[in-house]
């Protein structure tokens, strides 16, 4: 498998705290990887660092064989990464779909237009879109109206505007009902078979994460302690120690 | 040599008030968040009280009690503002206790009238202090080498207060997080009342130790706030210390400037603050501003939308009732009208900047004005024709916004309002002092339009034309991408930049735009008046834009054109009365805590529910 993404000895120190430290791991082509860990881990700086949000302190980011550390979001995003975030961000003083319309204009480069009236540029396309994430019924409300896990699926939305080949997700289901997870994530899962996405996304709920993952990586204080398949991880001691010291929290998984 | 050193002894003295004042202000602001626009207005009232409080209590224990007694009534009176003005909308965003504090100045201007009548008062010498000490030969007034010798002190006694005591420690908590004071356990609304009583007696105090250099008159106000804000900026907001070495540095400066180059004082600080800003964009000992978060006042804002048929319908019949205007009404009504045109357009560009772009900008006249002198010039040195000078007012405009965005658009928030204010002062005090070119506060005068456009009626409708197309052109903009895009950067930067928005490169391009349509105005306003003057340019006009924008209501455009209407005819009603700030003033306050939605706003909200939640319903 050729690899989208890679990552060398990353590192984020805040004041001397390592709240990320020496990560090293790498995404292959549409694999759907998961990485996991305890609040605290330093999983959200991992993915502020991948997308540019923040600086690393030391390390480099990998994109097809090109270097991208240090580049803006903007410009990460134009090779065609796409990300959704832990608190959501989207746009309160718009509707559904110009969320998602929003997106696609910056994609076809007219951000700087005056001339077109915005509510009807690529309003089919979007509406496409929001099909794809079941969000096509809302598409006229206001935004600030949604509850909080259409929040996170109108950014899928969003992040899926400019067909990206990676996409980062940070916390995908957080705030919604379980059956929706489930869903959500199958979704994911289908838009990776069928359009060859690589998907990196953090999770708190292991019924998602070892429903889904093609891959499973640990993080614990800023440090990848392991990785491997769902059965690997689920069955490695030191990860069972670092969530609660115990076997406990799989239980459900196991069982399911 | 020895002349410089006292010269130096000189900016050195000047210094104390300056410090007082602007250690007020960042103290303030390091707690409470509010950008206290009255803060010069304590100042004033600081002198006058100082003044009164010296006619009464004799010798030298009379003057020096009296400027302690000044401080402690001036922070009395602060108080009070904090608790009945500022106490109900500390929720409410930074714009509206921006435009509340504005209010306040009004109030402060027409009470001091009032009271203190409209002469200059001299201050009195301070007994005992009177002559001069010769320093390496040099007459250095006794009275400024006490100064000297107290701030000082005065920086040692504030450094002690916030460093040493526990309500210093509570302040500075405050100020590095104020959710976590409230958790202390802390009672927020008497900290908050107690600071802001202490910085308004700092200011108090500065009114009072330079009655002996310079007295008190009804403009102190205004003219100590445009060199505080610098010195606050230069230092670092709520720093003491770099308030202490801005203010300084400023003195000095000015004190220098006035010698050597007379006519470049005011320009000089501008210059100065400029320069600092581009190695430091935070002040010299300030830390980086963490954008103020947008409250929201009401419901959030709904979506835009093009208007329905009764918009579409209510939109013609004003044109309608505009165009047919010229056939009924007498001529002060079509200039009343052209004011309030014109006054809608600069409106609804600082409503593009301000509600759209989310960027508040506290120096947008100077973009007004800049237009108005940019066509007079041309016009005035070159007898430019009408029509072509009148094209120069918003190309000139906006590149001039070109040139003060590139500084500013980097900053956000206080930090960014600050800046414009700054800039627009420079472009003030050019307009002002440099009077080979501009003739100064003489200003522009015969800048008539065009043969074909010099009768009220034919002016009239140019101005309609330009104006109302100015502002539909506004709002076509507001609603394509470029427009979205703006919004997209206000509403979630993060998300904007994550998804290929230069969220900074849109903004430096909207805010020339603005620019451009506030000369747009500018440029009718100047051949409607056939004349301009610095006053186009002042911190005051800047402040009837956003007061306009405000009590129509920053969430559309409507909002500021329906204020600029508004806000002409109050002030044409108003003005005839003799205290018409005090009550335009209180007007301001009663709306920021009455309807903080603003004129359009609140009608809005009543509208959608008398309608009920019909709409909601059909979903
Ligand atoms: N700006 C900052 N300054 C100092 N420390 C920070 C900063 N941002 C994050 N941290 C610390 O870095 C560590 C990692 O934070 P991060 O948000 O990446 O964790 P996470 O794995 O995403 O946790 P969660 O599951 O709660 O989202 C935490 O201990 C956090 O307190
Ligand atoms: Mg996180």
């Amino acid at each position: 498998m050729t690899e989208i993404l890679r990552v060398e000895h990353l590192k984020k120190s805040y004041d001397g705290f390592l709240a990320v430290n020496d990560v090293s791991f790498s995404v292959a082509k549409g694999e759907l990887k998961a990485l996991i860990g305890p609040n605290g881990a330093g999983k959200s700086t991992c993915f502020n660092m991948l997308m540019g949000q923040l600086k690393p302190t030391a390390g480099t980011v990998w994109l097809d064989d090109k270097k991208i550390t240090g580049l803006r979001p903007r410009e990460i995003w134009r090779r065609g990464v796409g990300r959704t975030f832990q608190i959501t961000g989207t746009y309160p003083s718009m509707t559904v779909i110009e969320n998602v319309q929003m997106a696609l204009m910056s994609h076809h480069r007219k951000l700087y237009a005056i001339a077109p009236r915005a509510w009807r540029l690529y309003r089919d396309e979007a509406f496409e879109f929001l099909k794809t994430v079941e969000m096509e019924d809302q598409a006229d409300r206001p935004c600030s109206v949604l509850a909080y896990g259409d929040l996170k699926r109108l950014e899928l939305a969003i992040a899926l505007c400019h067909r990206p080949r990676l996409l980062l997700m940070d916390e995908p289901t957080a705030g919604m009902a379980p059956s929706a997870r489930i869903a959500l994530m199958q979704l994911v899962a289908d838009i990776v078979r069928v359009q060859g996405v690589s998907v990196l996304f953090t999770e708190h709920d292991m019924d998602v994460v070892f429903a889904h993952s093609h891959h499973i990586m640990v993080l614990n204080r800023g440090e990848l302690i392991t990785e491997g398949s769902a059965e690997e991880v689920r069955n490695d001691a030191r990860v069972q120690e670092v969530y609660l010291g115990g076997g406990t929290l799989f239980a459900e998984a196991q069982n399911a | 040599m020895a002349f410089f050193f006292a010269q130096f002894l000189t900016g050195l003295a000047n210094a104390a008030a300056l410090f007082l004042v602007a250690s007020g202000l960042s103290l303030i602001f390091g707690v409470t968040r509010i950008v206290n626009f009255a803060h010069g207005s304590f100042y004033m009232l600081g002198a006058f009280v100082g003044v009164t409080l010296m006619d009464v209590l004799p010798g030298a224990v009379g003057f020096w009690g009296a400027i302690i007694l000044t401080g402690l009534a001036v922070g009395a009176i602060g108080a009070f503002v904090e608790m009945v003005v500022l106490r109900p909308i500390y929720r409410a965003p930074e714009l509206f206790q921006l435009v509340a504090t504005f209010g306040v100045i009004l109030v402060i201007q027409d009470l001091a009238l009032m009271i203190w009548g409209a002469e200059d008062r001299l201050g009195p010498r301070a007994p005992g202090l009177r002559g001069v000490w010769r320093i390496f030969g040099e007459p250095v007034p006794k009275y400024d080498i006490i100064l000297i010798a107290i701030t000082p002190f005065i920086l040692f006694a504030l450094w002690y207060l916030i460093t040493r005591t526990r309500v210093g420690v509570l302040v500075r908590a405050a100020t590095q997080d104020r959710e976590m004071v409230g958790a202390l356990g802390v009672n927020q609304a008497r900290l908050f009342t107690g600071v802001f009583a202490l910085g308004s007696a700092l200011a108090g105090w500065g009114g009072a130790l330079q009655l002996p250099k310079g007295g008190a008159d009804l403009l102190m106000d205004f003219n100590i706030i445009g060199a505080v804000f610098v010195v606050v900026v230069i230092g670092g907001m709520g720093s003491l210390p770099g308030a202490f070495i801005a203010a300084v540095l400023i003195s000095v400066l000015s004190v220098f400037g006035v010698t050597y180059l007379p006519q470049s004082t005011l320009v000089l600080m501008f210059v100065v603050m400029a320069i600092v800003l581009i190695v430091r964009p935070y002040g010299l000992l300030g830390r980086e501003e963490v954008a103020g978060e947008h409250g929201q006042v009401g419901a959030p804002e709904t979506p835009i939308r093009p208007y329905g048929r009764t918009g579409k319908l209510l939109v013609a019949g004003l044109l309608a009732l505009l165009a047919a205007l010229p056939l009924f009404a007498e001529q002060f009504v079509l200039t009343l009208t052209v004011d309030m045109i014109v006054f809608a357009l600069f409106a609804a560009s600082l409503h593009f900047i301000l509600g759209t772009g989310g960027l508040v900008s506290f120096g947008h006249a100077a973009f007004f004005g800049g237009g108005a002198y940019a066509a007079a010039l041309l016009v005035f040195h070159t007898d430019t024709r009408m029509e072509l000078a009148f094209l120069f007012a918003p190309f000139a405009a906006g590149l001039l916004a070109l040139g003060i965005g590139w500084f500013c658009i980097r900053l956000t928030g206080v930090y960014f309002a600050m800046l414009t204010l700054a800039f627009s002062q420079l472009v003030w005090s050019l307009a002002f002092q440099w009077r080979d070119v501009t003739r100064g506060d003489d200003g522009l005068v015969n800048i008539w339009p065009a043969e074909w456009l010099n009768s009220p009626a034919a002016y009239y409708y140019f101005t309609l034309a330009l104006g109302v197309g100015g502002i539909l052109f506004l709002r076509h903009v507001i609603h394509a991408p470029f427009g979205y895009a703006l919004r997209a950067g206000r509403d979630s930067p993060r998300q904007a930049e994550a998804t290929g928005i230069d969220v900074k490169r849109i903004q430096y391009a909207a805010f020339a735009l603005a620019g451009a349509m506030a000369g747009l105005a500018g440029g009718i306003f100047v051949f409607s008046k056939g004349s301009v003057f610095p006053t186009e340019l002042e911190i005051g006009a800047s402040f009837d834009a956003l007061i306009v924008v405000f009590l129509g209501g920053v969430k559309t455009l409507a909002g500021g054109v329906v204020g600029a209407g508004f806000m002409t005819l109050v002030e044409d009603w108003l003005t005839r009365l003799e205290y018409w700030r005090l009550l335009l003033g209180l007007l301001i306050i009663a709306v920021v805590i009455i309807a903080p939605e603003g004129i359009v706003g609140s009608l809005r909200s009543l509208w959608t529910r008398i309608r009920g939640t019909e709409s909601e319903v059909t979903k």
